[in-house]
């Protein structure tokens, strides 16, 4: 490993590059768990009694009672199987786009 | 066949399995031990982790205690499947990618300490100081491991008191042998493809029967729909006759929300402790060391929580079902027409009935209630109580002692939640076969837990204290003998609080979530989540979280403490739900102190990097590419 100028700017690319993965991973993770707050906390339990006015279409289930003991279980599948998806393929390109840099680098 | 005869035939048959697959996959080396060579494939890691986790609380207790909950159950529905939600998210790929074996080692890593840099061969003490984060999550990970474990083998003596018709000690002893033949032979790698085997046995084991009397009920094959679907031939949605009965005898409705102590705050509280719980709970966290990459460890979340849901999507239909069973059934039974199951169930002193000499079962929430269970009343005192009670009802109330107000004051009012899943298939008199099924279910969800749990109570104290403490010039060799007999001796302690549980084991274990929510997940998530959050801080926040629920838990459970209100629910905080508060201090006390205290030293800052980033500077490993992907 030598400090050469073409080294250190492989390097700070690098970091740019981190930088910019994390943040978009932080927005896609703050917008999934803000989506289970919303099913879990917000329709099984903050809203679970207005909801109650309703039933599920088409079946027995009052909507409260319906997220609390199903729904937000359904969701909560739903929400970790879209997280690992997008974050998956955010990963592939990451790498992808560290390879080039360190292709272009030339260092090894 | 009768149904001892399946019993015996399923429960063989299962253990057989298990002990196959336990030969099968003995291991070598240290990390075959604790993390299975990290060879797991993603969905059977799932099913592992989803057997793992679904104890015999999960499989026995849970839709039992929806059944008499009703709509407040779901806060164990949400609080625990919501915690896989954080846990794949916030921890498990970052934790995985750190790479190292259990919990503490990265709380022990994240946290150092500068004391131990530039000291040559540091004694024991100086050891011990250098690093407080690792030695306080080592006891937190075996306190809350060892309230676990214990509740497991009583649920173990459960199941073959019954169906075996054994004594619950010997049924205990039986289960402790058989996890330690597996778990010591295999470690990780035998436990987890034991683990898989078990998920199959269980889940199928609950399905089965529920589609039974779904069908039989509403003649809707899926539970699911069925909970939500019409009573055969009646024409009344299922929920709305259960709530008119429910209503009828005095309880509460089913579904309506905010019943009692259950207010809302509560049940946001307790959910919320029960989420970020789970999320911090070491043998959970685990099990996502075993799998291939970070990419793994997501897809590995994934399937988990796919798996739990299929048990924890039939639970509320069972205990709708069982709920409307138990009503129908013994309201207004004479003492010559009791249900078969309530017979046999009565024998291990789960389900009592007190007559009050009218011979007809009343089962209600008002002083006419004649159902009760046993709880933790003595032989001789349930033989005295019984006798009383007999000579009352004989004598018209002359001598003797009515026994129903004395169980009411005690809080034993209604049949033991444990019995709700085993007994349903018997009340829908479904055939034998499908009740041994159940029962060896239930042997499959309890053994499941207890070995993972064993394996991070021995690597908790063969590695995080003995390698990396005491002896940190351990051969592999030796480490591997500490780990086997450390899980050797758990499995006799496990064993011991199983056969003389200490009456706090059931109580503690509601609150292992809130101890974990306030003390575990708060550092783990700051840990990865700022680089600028020191040792200090951690650490203080760390005490701060657990002394404050603590506090709580033992004053108010313990010693009579009024509960407190916050402003937030006029009924008291519930001490299940304190942990989301305590988890709240303890982030509040690390992020006040860390702009008083040092950062952490570059090699943290940097390892910090290191486990934000996928896979690492090396060019991207190939897992799209390995055959389980």
């Amino acid at each position: 490993m030598s400090d050469t100028p073409d080294h250190l700017s492989s390097r700070a690319r690098h970091q740019d590059l981190l930088r910019a993965y994390w943040h978009k991973n932080l927005l896609l993770m703050g917008g999934c768990l803000t989506a289970w707050a919303l099913a879990g906390l917000g329709c099984g339990v903050l809203w679970a009694d207005w909801l109650n006015r309703w039933n599920l279409p088409g079946t027995g289930y009052p909507l409260g009672f319906w997220f609390a003991h199903q729904g937000a279980i359904i969701s909560f599948v739903l929400i970790i199987f879209i997280y690992a998806l997008i974050m998956n393929r955010l990963d592939k390109r990451h790498h992808q786009q560290l390879a080039r840099i360190n292709g272009e680098g030339g260092a090894r | 066949m009768s149904v001892q005869a399946w019993t015996f035939l399923f429960v063989g048959l299962t253990f057989t399995l298990y002990l196959g697959i336990a030969w099968w996959a003995r291991v070598a080396d240290t990390k075959g031990f604790y993390v299975a060579g990290r060879g797991v494939p993603a969905a059977a890691n799932g099913m592992a982790t989803a057997a793992d986790w679904m104890s015999a609380a999960s499989y026995i207790s849970m839709a039992g205690l929806i059944s008499t909950m009703g709509y407040a159950g779901g806060v164990y529905l949400m609080g625990w499947t919501g915690g896989f939600v954080l846990l794949a998210l916030l921890l498990a790929p970052y934790l995985r990618k750190f790479g190292h074996f259990t919990v503490p080692d990265f709380v022990g890593d994240r946290f150092s300490t500068r004391r131990l840099v530039g000291v040559q061969n540091p004694t024991l003490g100086q050891r011990i100081a250098g690093n407080p984060a690792r030695l306080t999550a080592v006891l937190c990970a075996l306190f809350v491991s060892f309230t676990y474990v214990a509740g497991q083998m009583r649920g173990v003596g459960v199941v073959f008191s019954r169906f075996l018709d054994v004594d619950i000690n010997v049924g205990v002893v039986i289960g402790m042998v058989i996890v330690f033949i597996y778990a010591t032979l295999g470690g990780m790698k035998g436990i987890t493809w034991t683990q898989v085997a078990q998920y199959w046995v269980l889940i199928t084991a609950f399905i089965v029967p529920t589609i039974a009397i779904s069908i039989k009920l509403t003649g809707d094959f899926l539970p699911q729909a069925g909970l939500g679907g019409e009573l055969s031939g009646q024409g009344i949605y299922l929920l709305e006759k259960l709530n008119q009965i429910q209503s009828e005898l005095g309880f509460g409705s089913y579904t309506e929300p905010f019943m009692g102590s259950w207010d809302k705050a509560n049940v946001f509280l307790v959910a919320l402790a029960l989420m970020a719980g789970t999320a911090g709970l070491p043998h959970v966290i685990v099990r996502f060391y075993t799998v291939k990459s970070p990419r793994a460890a997501r897809w590995s979340g994934f399937w988990a929580l796919l798996f739990i849901a299929f048990l924890y999507l039939t639970a509320p239909a069972i205990a709708g079902f069982a709920r409307y069973y138990m009503l129908v059934s013994l309201n207004g039974t004479q003492s010559t027409e009791l249900p078969q199951w309530f017979q046999s169930w009565e024998k291990t002193g789960l389900v009592m009935w007190f007559d009050d000499g009218d011979d007809h079962v009343v089962y209600s929430a008002g002083a006419d209630n004649e159902i009760f269970r046993r709880g933790n009343l003595g032989e001789s005192e349930l033989l005295t109580l019984v006798r009383d009670h007999q000579k009352w009802v004989d004598t018209g109330g002359a001598g003797g002692m009515d026994a129903r107000p004395f169980l009411r004051e005690h809080g034993l009012s209604g049949p033991d939640q444990d019995i709700i899943v085993l007994a349903t298939p018997e009340m829908a008199e479904l055939s034998g076969w499908i009740i041994a099924f159940v029962a060896a279910g239930g042997l499959a969800a309890a053994l499941s837990t207890a070995s993972g749990l064993l394996l991070v109570i021995s690597s908790s104290v063969a590695h995080d204290l003995y390698y990396r403490v005491v002896n940190p010039e351990a051969t592999e060799k030796k480490r591997l003998l500490v780990g086997r007999s450390i899980i050797g001796l758990a499995v006799v302690v496990a064993g011991i609080c199983g056969i003389y549980p200490p009456g706090f084991v059931s109580q503690v274990v509601a609150f292992a979530f809130g101890l974990a929510a306030a003390s575990f997940f708060p550092v783990i998530l700051l840990g990865i989540f700022s680089k600028r959050v020191g040792t200090v801080p951690a650490i203080c926040g760390m005490l701060a979280g657990l002394v404050f629920t603590l506090y709580y838990i033992i004053g108010t459970v313990f010693f009579g403490m009024d509960k407190w209100t916050l402003g937030l629910s006029e009924q008291g905080i519930s001490p299940q739900g304190i942990g989301a508060i305590g988890m709240v201090v303890n982030f509040a006390v690390t992020l006040i102190l860390t702009p008083l205290t040092r950062p952490p030293t570059q090699e943290v800052q940097d390892m910090v990097d290191s486990v934000r980033e996928p896979e690492g500077m090396s060019p991207a490993v190939l897992v799209d590419d390995a055959p389980e992907h």
